[in-house]
């Protein structure tokens, strides 16, 4: 690698005051997003679970391979503080958006400015080479400094000791950190900031599955464990037999991948990625004749790397029910546990991997209805319908393929899981029960869709409010168990009225509800969309 | 003959900023005409109505007869647009943008479609994100030219095209004219303007200022005199319709120029005669001439 000279930095410090003016609303709902998480779980975890003897009755359900897939390596649990708990079952959903908001926050400052041709227009000017990149990872330092300083204080006002506090939100912004770093690498890869985000975004699950493994297998994690950027604040063990050595392993992600993406950058022009365009064919196939034609070819290749994504993820989920059978004949209290439910465990697991998969199928869809918005900001959607295309016809198509894209992913991720199970002691019969279980979460997800599209019928330029309505069925679907909740607040989410397993359970009316919910949220998106102006920039 | 394009009164505001503002504008059937106005002016605004891509606040608009917003589908079959600003989708080819389009439209020419591409020479296998400037635009051409259509609207059609590519754009224009559509065209480009249209409408701050055949609008303003004279015209300064009376008396002859009020020009000419005239040479005043002019005038209105 080159050395960097000072020259090479010229106008970094314009070009950070410039990004965090750029983000200021953004940052700040990110960075306060996650410290209200520490915040609301320091404050509620003591009084659900008030007594020593309560929490031991927790980490009694934490042993369970489903749970650790989904928590974490499981230290402390024979002394389960306060600590300990939110280490166990909290960092980990407060580390994975530290690591979005950074993936989001490089692409945004890098990638998608070369996408656009600012950074053209940018570097014309007196800029140093190794600038952009430079000033958006000092961004990425800057927020990632305020989620750890944010999620320790929380911890600090539970009256938390304060060195693991401190840990546990050094850990979480490392973890961050580490995938800002993957993410300037991506960012080299590939012309489209999109492609770059989700490319890390991959990185981000397969660090999940890895630890997911990991710590399944063997208490307190395995090497797959370590693979997982994931993995190392947990296993920074605080609250528990603290070391700070694992959050190292952060430093040095971001130290490796820092200088690749430095290396790479100044070896490529500026707007190119490291593969070159290729020659396309001079005249449209049949099928890119209609606006479905033309949805299905925007986001194929999107689609395509969410079904191998989530069956490459789904596979290894579905395989750990044999733990989970092979725990239950071990240990019959923690059946009993279960089956207090009155759920079979084996069955409660396939529900919450089928949970586990809408809602990333949720996640999807929502990106698939938000693509409406930014083919209307770039002009696009002015170009179709200034041809014989009605604006009802365009909304439909576009909403349409996210339906029927959302449905093949959640058959997918329910053969994925079927698959795993079916490949252990579960019967081949699962594989068809969990595709038709998890596809019962289909009214759900669309409902989350419907939100978007009617958002951006009504307000495109408020629609991304749609991810409220994902972030608050994630929130509760997972930690709603945890915090002992109301039912109504958990009601709330769209997820929250589906069992996927046993299948003869399925429950009906609520489906169809949903169902008629999520048509009438895309009518108002369609009829608001038909009466609006059309915006461009 | 009805016209294929006819707006009265239209008004389109944004929040507080007002796009348009009382803006009149008509293109008969099978002419080409010229839109100009400078930037903000409002030009993208009243061709998005024309498109029902924007809404109206009030006003009257009719395109090929029909309502833009209400029948907005069936009219486009019959219309085709060019945008401005050309954003292409970044993965698809050229040409497929061009087949998108078409197919979109309905009807679409294959061998039109080809011989387009040839005449603009544009290579359609080319990726959306790839294509310079000039190329997207004309993308956007080719599409829309390719199409049977009554009318074009075409907004600055020819931003970022080379000379070369222009003269072929023109000679479309004219062509289209011949087979007898309409065209709309905005445009910066008063040489083009005044080459390819019948009729100028000037529009500024959303309200038409000027508008006409060009003959007409040449008649509300001046030509521009330059004589070779062998006596002193002493009495032509104070002729009503003279204006910027300037001498060369550097040459061994007396050269003199101004300019002339087009109502007052036969009385000029007479005038001109007593002075022993050796050279003459008159030249109508430009678009440019007309643009700056219109445009000054307002400027000097709009400080005072």
């Amino acid at each position: 690698m080159n050395s960097v000279m000072n020259e090479d930095l010229t106008a970094t410090g314009t070009l950070v005051r410039f990004a965090l003016r750029r983000d200021r609303v953004k940052l700040p709902i990110w960075i306060g997003a996650i410290g209200l998480g520490m915040l609301y779980a320091v404050s509620a975890l003591p009084t659900v679970y008030s007594t020593p003897a309560e929490r031991q009755v927790r980490a009694g359900l934490m042993d369970s391979p489903a749970a650790k897939m989904m928590s974490g390596p499981g230290y402390g649990l024979d002394n389960y503080t306060l600590g300990a708990m939110i280490t166990n079952e909290m960092v980990l959903y407060l580390a994975i958006p530290a690591a979005m908001m950074s993936i989001f926050l490089i692409t945004r400052h890098t990638r998608a400015e070369e996408e656009t041709g600012r950074a053209e227009l940018i570097r014309s000017t007196v800029v140093g080479r190794y600038a952009a990149t430079t000033a958006a990872l000092i961004v990425a330092v800057i927020a990632n400094t305020g989620v750890a300083l944010l999620t320790a204080l929380a911890m600090l006002s539970g009256d938390l000791p304060a060195t693991d506090s401190f840990a546990v939100g050094a850990g979480i912004g490392l973890t961050g950190l580490s995938f800002a770093g993957i993410a300037v690498v991506t960012s080299q890869l590939t012309e489209h900031s999109r492609a770059a985000s989700s490319l890390a975004m991959a990185a981000v699950g397969a660090a999940f599955l890895l630890r997911a493994i990991g710590d399944v297998s063997r208490p307190g994690g395995n090497l797959l464990s370590w693979l997982s950027p994931l993995a190392w604040t947990q296993q920074a063990r605080p609250f528990v037999d603290l070391r700070w050595w694992p959050l190292l392993l952060s430093v040095a992600v971001l130290v490796v991948t820092v200088a690749i993406g430095y290396a790479v950058s100044v070896r490529r022009d500026v707007g190119a990625g490291l593969l070159p365009p290729r020659l396309g064919r001079a005249e449209a196939a049949p099928s890119l004749s209609t606006p479905f034609g033309l949805a299905v070819r925007q986001q194929r290749a999107g689609l395509i790397g969410w079904a191998i994504g989530l069956f490459v993820f789904a596979v290894p989920m579905g395989s750990l029910s044999d733990s989970v059978i092979d725990a239950v004949a071990d240990n019959p209290q923690l059946g009993e546990v279960f089956t207090a439910n009155g759920q079979d465990p084996v069955d409660a697991f396939y529900s919450t991997m089928a949970l586990f998969f809408a809602l990333l199928v949720g996640a999807f869809a929502v990106i698939s209805v938000l693509r409406l918005r930014s083919e209307e900001r770039t002009g696009h959607t002015e170009a179709a319908l200034a041809t014989s295309v009605a604006r009802r016809h365009w909304f439909f198509a576009w909403v349409g393929f996210t339906t029927l894209a959302s449905a093949a992913l959640l058959m997918i991720s329910g053969v994925g899981v079927g698959l795993g199970a079916a490949s252990g002691a579960a019967g081949p019969s699962t594989i068809a029960e969990l595709a038709f279980g998890t596809l019962a979460f289909l009214p759900a997800v669309m409902v989350v869709a419907g939100v978007a599209a009617a958002l951006f019928g009504v307000r495109p330029s408020v629609s991304a409010l749609a991810w409220i309505v994902v972030g608050y069925a994630v929130f509760f679907g997972m930690f709603g168990a945890l915090l002992d909740l109301p039912d109504w607040i958990k009601d709330l989410s769209p997820f929250a009225h589906t069992t996927a397993a046993p299948l003869a359970d399925l429950p009906v009316v609520p489906l169809l509800v949903l169902t008629g919910l999520a048509a009438g949220l895309a009518l108002v998106g369609s009829t608001t969309f038909r009466h609006r102006d059309i915006e461009t920039t | 003959m009805p016209a294929a394009l006819e707006i009265s009164q239209l008004h389109k505001s944004f929040g507080q900023v007002k796009a348009l503002d009382g803006l009149d504008l008509s293109v008969p059937t099978g002419q080409v005409a010229g839109f100009l106005g400078p930037n903000g002016a409002g030009k993208s605004t009243t061709i998005r109505v024309l498109l029902g891509l924007l809404r109206a606040d009030s006003g009257d608009v009719s395109v090929l007869g029909k309502h833009p917003w209400i029948d907005a589908v069936a009219l486009h079959r019959r219309l085709a647009y060019v945008p401005g600003d050309v954003s292409l989708w970044p993965n698809l080819t050229g040409g497929e943008a061009i087949d998108l389009l078409s197919r979109l439209r309905g009807g679409p020419d294959k061998a039109r479609k080809n011989e387009l591409l040839e005449r603009f020479e544009l290579d359609p296998t080319k990726k959306g994100r790839t294509y310079s400037k000039g190329n997207r635009q004309k993308v956007a051409l080719v599409a829309a030219l390719a199409a049977d259509v009554e009318l074009l609207v075409l907004d600055e059609p020819t931003s970022g095209l080379d000379p070369l590519m222009e003269t072929v754009f023109q000679d479309c224009i004219g062509e289209a004219k011949k087979a007898g559509r309409a065209v709309l065209l905005s445009s910066h480009i008063l040489a083009e303007v005044e080459k390819l249209c019948d009729t100028v409408t000037i529009i500024r701050n959303g309200r038409a200022v000027q508008s006409g055949t060009l003959a007409e609008l040449r008649h509300l303003t001046r030509t521009t005199i330059t004589a070779t004279l062998d006596h002193q015209p002493a009495a032509l300064a104070a002729l009503g319709g003279v204006h910027d009376l300037r001498y060369d008396d550097s040459q061994a002859t007396l050269a003199v120029t101004f300019d002339v009020d087009a109502d007052e020009m036969p009385a000029v000419i007479r005038q001109l005669g007593q002075f022993g005239v050796r050279t003459l040479h008159s030249a109508p005043p430009s678009l440019e001439q007309l643009f700056l002019r219109q445009y000054g005038d307002d400027l000097v209105g709009a400080d005072s």
